[in-house]
């Protein structure tokens, strides 16, 4: 499933991972580190709610 | 109509620019404007009159008897909050309470945002494709989050076809003249690329997309007024800053070098001066910097210019000297890209300086092709040549990256 950052509007697609941030395609949001966050505006995983 | 000196200034049919220049500001939260600033604020008079944003709160007066030069404040019916940070939405809490709007307009996240600053304000989000008729025109709204605020849009209004970018394409500069082309271009170039490289930069890749769907929302944009500095209003100076911005946004590398250093006996600016007298003996321009003398918007600055940039530091208490980190600390939360980095210093003892500096370059993405170089005390005739050398060659590979 896909989240979205409630502050910026960043979509976290797992799909596509976060590859910039060392985090593979296909990683779940679930399975993200717990010191990921946001690569647009730096908000932690709190700050994500799951895409409607 | 007013009893004050201030006065509006038309800019185009119906809009009125009623903000105000700070002449003197010199930090402006850390960043050295060297010639002031200015908030601008706009005011449309169209059957509901609207007001695009409202400067810093010590002028929210001024920018009210501006709008008092042309109509009555309380005739104000709408208010457009384009970014929520205070030198733009500071005078908004004086203007509400005098003024009792019908409405204001932030995005989702300036709604949010305005309420945390000022409290419920009775805010109306907006979103990208939004638009709101105020009689003979339209308020068309474009989110532009994270530039450079979540709560960042931008308002466009078809009658006299003018686009209200809020920060985009704006700059630190406090002038009595109103338009771009009343200023000197490279003095405009200096301000704007020293603006963007310290308020935009993290977030180039945005501002690369934003530019690339420009045209797919059709907007016929005759005039550019941003909320600082001069206003944009011939089609060869909007296509000159437009081409600035994605120039800057590239960050493709460019053939000059500085070398920024902190020095505490003058070991550390002995080894940067080397370093840069390598640098330019391989024709490469470059520009040496003591944190001691150059605030750190001015380094950034040079970073953002430089495809080459070396940082050298004494180490103080096993750590590399407080000045380097502060700069350093701000220059990676601004995500320079395509650098060539060098790390360098003088310690007594420890030596922990230079590392310090590379790792923290590392971590920034920077390519450092050569190690760092870190002497004891004072550097002799063969570590100088060293990091002469070493300059020589990284100039060098700077020149390549750059054909």
């Amino acid at each position: 499933m896909k989240y979205v950052c409630n502050i910026c509007g960043y979509v976290y697609d797992p799909e596509k991972g976060d590859p910039a941030n060392g985090i593979e395609p296909g990683t779940p949001f679930e399975k993200l580190p717990d010191d990921w966050c946001c690569p647009d505006c730096g908000v932690g995983k709190d700050d994500f709610a799951p895409a409607e | 109509m007013s009893d004050t000196v201030f006065g509006a200034v038309q800019v185009s049919e119906h809009v009125w620019w009623v903000g105000a220049a700070d002449w003197n500001v010199r930090n402006f939260h850390g960043y050295l404007t060297e010639r002031g600033s200015s908030y601008n604020a706009f005011l449309i008079i169209d059957e509901k009159v609207t007001l695009i944003d409202a400067v810093k709160g010590p002028f929210a007066k001024e920018m009210l008897d501006r709008v008092a030069s042309v109509i009555d404040p309380e005739k104000i019916d709408y208010i457009v909050s384009n970014h929520s940070e205070p030198d733009h939405s500071g005078g908004l809490p004086e203007v509400v309470s005098r003024v009792k709007p019908e409405k204001i307009f932030a995005s989702v996240a300036g709604a949010k945002t305005l309420a945390a600053y000022y409290g419920d304000m009775g805010v109306t989000a907006v979103k990208t494709g939004d638009t709101v008729s105020i009689g003979k025109g339209n308020l068309a709204f474009v989110d532009t989050k994270m530039l450079h605020w979540p709560d960042s849009m931008v308002t466009y209004y078809d009658a006299d076809k003018v686009l209200f970018s809020q920060d985009a394409f704006g700059m630190h500069l406090a002038g009595s003249m109103m338009w771009a082309d009343e200023y000197d271009k490279s003095l405009l170039e200096y301000e704007a690329r020293k603006y963007f490289a310290n308020i935009i930069n993290l977030q180039a890749g945005k501002v690369i997309d934003l530019l690339d769907a420009l045209p797919g929302f059709n907007l016929d944009i005759r005039m550019v007024l941003p909320d600082h500095g001069p206003l944009w209003r011939t089609a060869e100076d909007i296509n000159w800053i437009l081409g600035l911005y994605r120039e800057f946004a590239e960050q493709k590398p460019r053939p000059r070098a500085l070398v920024a250093y902190s020095t505490m006996w003058h070991a550390t600016e002995k080894l940067a001066t080397a370093f840069a007298e390598g640098v330019r003996s391989a024709g490469v321009e470059v520009h040496l910097a003591d944190l001691a003398e150059n605030d750190r918007s001015s380094i950034m600055t040079h970073v953002a210019y430089s495809g080459l940039i070396a940082f050298g530091a004494p180490t103080m208490n096993n750590q590399m000297y407080p000045a380097m980190a502060d700069a350093l600390c701000y220059i990676k939360g601004l995500r320079p890209k395509n650098k060539i980095g060098f790390a360098f210093g003088s310690c007594g003892w420890s030596g922990e300086g230079a590392k310090q500096i590379s790792a923290e370059l590392e971590a920034m993405g920077v390519e450092q092709p050569e190690k760092f170089i870190q002497v004891k005390y004072m550097p002799n005739a063969e570590e100088l040549k060293a990091i002469r050398d070493a300059g020589k060659r990284l100039a060098e590979n700077l020149l390549e990256k750059c054909k």
